[in-house]
């Protein structure tokens, strides 16, 4: 009965003209996909045998190119395919590829993404002299699975006209009640406010780390899910004092240097400022193994400036300068837990913000 | 099969039955639609009971509560608004009128991120309008929060009140003017007969533009974020993301199934079986009465306060944005980098659309000459991926395509010793198939809606007067289903345009759109580089937007919008 349905669709003429749309559209795709878009996976053994290159999945993205990835190609002939993506779906789709990844070499922001990406057998161990004197081992994975490129920090902003630098000394003080409404924070759901409160556990402990977050709520501090408007409302006078990655006031200082919005290094008298990372590493099932440690190896060195610089980060190694304008905010002392601790705490973390009712 | 009395050859089929692809292919194509899904319902049968409980003890109240009251928020918002607005334009003749008439659909291009994102840059505390107010009266000046569920209310009215707003529109478009004078002479006002009359009659088509609306609000991710208003979407994000419990996600993904199903049963409360029928033909319209004075310019006043916020503050703000960035000569402006982007997009957003399109018109068949109940079923199931988040439809392809993947690779290894590489996973194809899954109900019940018209009585009707098959199928079908897949591939095209998440996930190597350039650049706060590509997007969502609103106004006898839309979701509901 349904055989002799199906034959008649021959004769159908809307649905024979929808497969020939079908059929067009994907063609349409096809082609104009392969036209020069970097190759797909059937393509790719041919490619890969005749030129140089290294595929890329990198979460850090400030700029619709990479300028370090282009200075990296002139330098050395390599040319570096990319496919900008969120952390946790980039790692979803490492799995589910498996063995057919087309990518070398997995970058991210955050030591908690490279954490979760080697637990899961994404990323391999490399034996790399360069990288290894390059980048400190505070900085880097335990079995070298992944290497740290940048260095971020985390610290205090506050407005110059209504707070005094002296009043300021750590995070744990912002808990106290003379910071009552005069505090900007970002919600939980962002992977900075983890980390902080990650290294907040494992230099104080669940409890006491869950009663300095919960001093910091009994605040009642102004949630703004991005650190940009934080400084533009610490300026405007929404809020006093905020904690903010540096590079975004390095961003807004960059383009207006009179902004009155200052950093303080917290934490000096102890155990420094919070700091955390974006890196990269190889990936398991990576065919281009060589070029990617390659390049590892050139953004630890030569690449540093230009892959931190133009997002105002700190470079990871430290035998290299930083941007003039970071420069210009003196050295401070960073917290050098290891990177790799975040990543095991950061669920713990957002527990713990949950529990506290933090935004 | 072999018991069934052999079809008798010599006579010619009934020509309804030639168009569609008969019950195995439309039952095959819903079941690869609906496979995604599954995926995502076979993970909710181990339920992560440790993360259960930890959100059951912390957010989980606060998230259920602030979803139910987006919903009901935003349910009131774009119902007074899409319906008031389309009666105004209808009923009322005031300056402006015939611009405002089309003007009013434009938010639909707006993504619901740009919005909220623009929304909260300007009238936040920092932001120049409250710094203005500061300026003038001093610093204590007080200044309702953008920063809570209000403000989401009105950011998400705004980008959503146009799905009313058409269908309600198409609705009184079409009433007869028989009925509403009836109601008059039996003494009704005016005012009293667009209650009693208009509106009951109109009120299928409200309730469908009413449940696409609460659907899109109900998996928004951007406002809510920008916005801090944590509702069941952003708490999928926030377990996945930042507890790595991608598990107890997809759990929480069948919460918000919940709340799309409730939405779907007032739907169909809303509906309710009754069928109206209207006196007179349909050849004379609602007679729109003209309004003077101060009533006039209030229209008017009204129309240009909803356009102003919720369409020209966003796109001025980002013409600003997109000058700065000439000027600075940034990458990406109008260079060729961009018009790459920018033909990815349009390149995929046009073929999934076309596929979208034609597996609509196939499963619509299909469902027509069925009388069976699992076809029905089978497609419902088939439409049911509108009311998922992206990411966690995108998810279910991913886990779907790379075990397909696999098992290729495994076969060709064993029979030919060779692998074949990915074939479905990050490719074009995969993608488009996401897409589909995702957005299905918006093709399919437009198609539908104009298809139900083709009774078979015309066909009967046609073939009597002498007309062959081919010539019925080119003067009666073609011409009555057009309308219907034209409107679906336009609201189609818009939402593949803006869609992000399956997108990023799912994309071809190297592979961006624009879309992906807004998230990569707003992600970071870089506003003013992602200000082109939104601007873009909203753009080229407006050209089939413009072309819409010409086939709703300028045919007055067919029903250009799925009016049908939601009531055969319930339907579904029902079944399951």
């Amino acid at each position: 009965m349904w055989r002799s349905d199906i034959l008649s669709v021959r004769a159908a003429i809307p649905i024979r003209s929808a497969l020939l749309l079908v059929g067009a559209a994907l063609l349409f795709t096809a082609c104009g996909g392969s036209a020069d878009t970097p190759p797909g996976e059937a393509e790719s053994t041919s490619t890969r045998d005749s030129e140089q290159v290294v595929y890329v999945y990198s979460g850090r993205h400030y700029g619709l190119m990479e300028p370090a990835f282009i200075q990296f190609t002139q330098e050395t002939g390599i040319k570096v395919r990319f496919t900008f993506g969120k952390e946790a779906e980039l790692h979803e789709r490492l799995l589910a590829e498996g063995r057919f990844t087309p990518a070398d070499l997995l970058f991210t922001v955050d030591a908690g993404n490279l954490w979760l990406a080697a637990r899961d057998g994404l990323l391999q161990p490399i034996e790399s002299e360069i990288l290894t004197s390059n980048i400190p081992v505070h900085l880097r994975d335990p079995e070298n699975q992944w290497f740290a490129l940048s260095v971020r920090a985390r610290t205090i902003m506050y407005s110059t006209e209504r707070v005094d630098p002296d009043e300021l000394s750590t995070y744990e003080d912002l808990a106290d009640p003379r910071w009552q409404g005069r505090l900007c924070l970002r919600p939980s759901t962002k992977v900075y406010t983890q980390s902080i409160v990650a290294s907040l556990i494992a230099a104080h402990g669940e409890t006491e780390a869950e009663s300095i977050v919960a001093g910091w709520v009994a605040n009642e501090p102004v949630y703004i899910d991005s650190d940009t408007r934080i400084l533009k409302a610490l300026e405007a006078g929404e809020c006093d004092v905020a904690i903010a990655n540096t590079y975004y006031l390095g961003r807004i200082l960059n383009e207006n240097p009179d902004f009155a919005v200052k950093l303080f290094w917290a934490n000096q008298d102890d155990r420094g400022v919070h700091v955390n990372i974006s890196g990269g590493g190889v990936t398991t099932h990576a065919r281009n193994v060589e070029n990617a440690i390659r390049l590892l190896e050139w953004l630890s060195g030569p690449g540093q400036n230009l892959f931190a610089d133009g997002n105002f980060e700190y470079p990871a190694n430290p035998d290299i300068e930083p941007h003039p304008l970071l420069s210009s905010w003196g050295s401070f002392k960073e917290d050098s837990v290891f990177a790799n601790e975040f990543g095991r705490l950061q669920a713990d973390a957002l527990r713990l913000l949950d529990r506290t009712g933090h935004e | 099969m072999t018991e069934t009395a052999p079809h008798p050859e010599s006579s010619p089929k009934p020509l309804r039955q030639r168009l569609g692809g008969g019950p195995a292919l439309t039952l095959l194509i819903a079941t690869l639609l609906a496979l995604p899904l599954g995926v995502v319902v076979v993970a909710m049968l181990t339920p992560t009971v440790d993360v259960w409980q930890h959100i059951w003890a912390t957010r989980l109240p606060e998230m259920l509560t602030n979803t139910a009251i987006l919903v009901l928020g935003v349910g009131t918002g774009t119902a007074v608004l899409g319906t008031g607005l389309a009666w105004l334009v209808v009923a009322y003749r005031f300056p402006g009128r015939a611009l405002f008439r089309w003007l009013l659909i434009l938010p639909l291009a707006m993504p619901t991120y740009v919005l909220a994102f623009v929304f909260m840059s300007t009238f936040d505390f920092a932001g120049p309008v409250q710094s203005a107010l500061r300026a003038w009266f001093g610093p204590d000046v007080w200044f309702p929060d953008v920063r809570s569920g209000t403000g989401v209310i009105i950011v998400m009215t705004l980008v959503l009140y146009p799905y009313v707003y058409l269908l309600a529109r198409a609705a009184f478009h079409e009433q007869s003017a028989v009925t509403f004078e009836a109601a008059q002479t039996l003494g009704d006002s005016r005012r009293a007969a667009f209650f009693r009359v208009v509106l009951p009659l109109a009120r299928p088509s409200i309730a469908a533009g009413l449940t696409l609306a609460l659907m899109e609000a109900l998996t928004d991710i951007g406002a809510v974020r920008f916005l801090n208003f944590p509702t069941i979407t952003d708490g999928i994000f926030r377990v996945w993301l930042g507890m790595g419990e991608r598990n107890a996600a997809v759990e929480l993904a069948g919460v918000l199934l919940l709340f799309a199903l409730v939405v779907i049963l007032f739907e169909r409360r809303m509906r309710g079986r009754a069928r109206y029928y209207q006196a007179g033909g349909r050849d004379r319209g609602i007679v729109p009465v003209q309004l003077s004075g101060r009533a006039a310019w209030l229209a008017t006043g009204a129309c240009t306060l909803v356009l102003g916020a919720a369409f020209f503050l966003p796109v001025s703000r980002l013409v600003a944005w997109v000058v700065t960035e000439m000027a600075k000569g940034a990458p990406g402006v109008f260079d060729a980098l961009y018009w790459g982007f920018a033909r990815n997009s349009l390149m995929l957003s046009g073929a999934a659309t076309a596929v979208a399109v034609s597996v609509a018109l196939i499963l619509a068949n299909g469902v027509r000459l069925s009388k069976g109940r699992s076809v029905r079923l089978g497609v419902r199931l088939a439409t049911m991926g509108y009311a998922m988040p992206g990411a966690v439809v995108a998810f279910g392809v991913l886990v779907l395509l790379s075990s397909v993947d696999h098992a290729l690779n495994g076969l060709s290894q064993q029979f030919w010793g060779v692998d074949v590489g990915l074939l479905l996973t990050g490719t074009a194809v995969g993608l488009i198939y996401a897409y589909v899954v995702r957005f299905m109900a918006v093709g399919y019940y437009s198609v539908e809606a104009s298809l139900e018209k083709v009774t078979p009585s015309m066909d009967d009707a046609a073939r009597t007067l002498g007309a062959s098959s081919s010539r019925v199928l080119r003067r009666i079908h073609l011409p009555l289903v057009r309308v219907g897949m034209f409107t679906g591939a336009t609201l189609l095209f818009v939402d593949m345009m803006k869609e992000l998440p399956i997108t990023l996930l799912l994309r071809p190597f190297g592979y961006d759109t624009l879309s992906v350039w807004v998230w990569q650049m707003a992600s970071e706060s870089l506003w003013a580089s992602a200000s082109l590509p939104a601007l873009t997007i909203v753009v080229t969502g407006l050209i089939p937007v413009v072309l819409l609103s010409h086939v709703a106004t300028s045919t007055r006898s067919t029903k250009p919008l799925p009016t049908g839309t939601t009531t055969q979701l319930a339907d579904s509901v029902e079944a399951l």
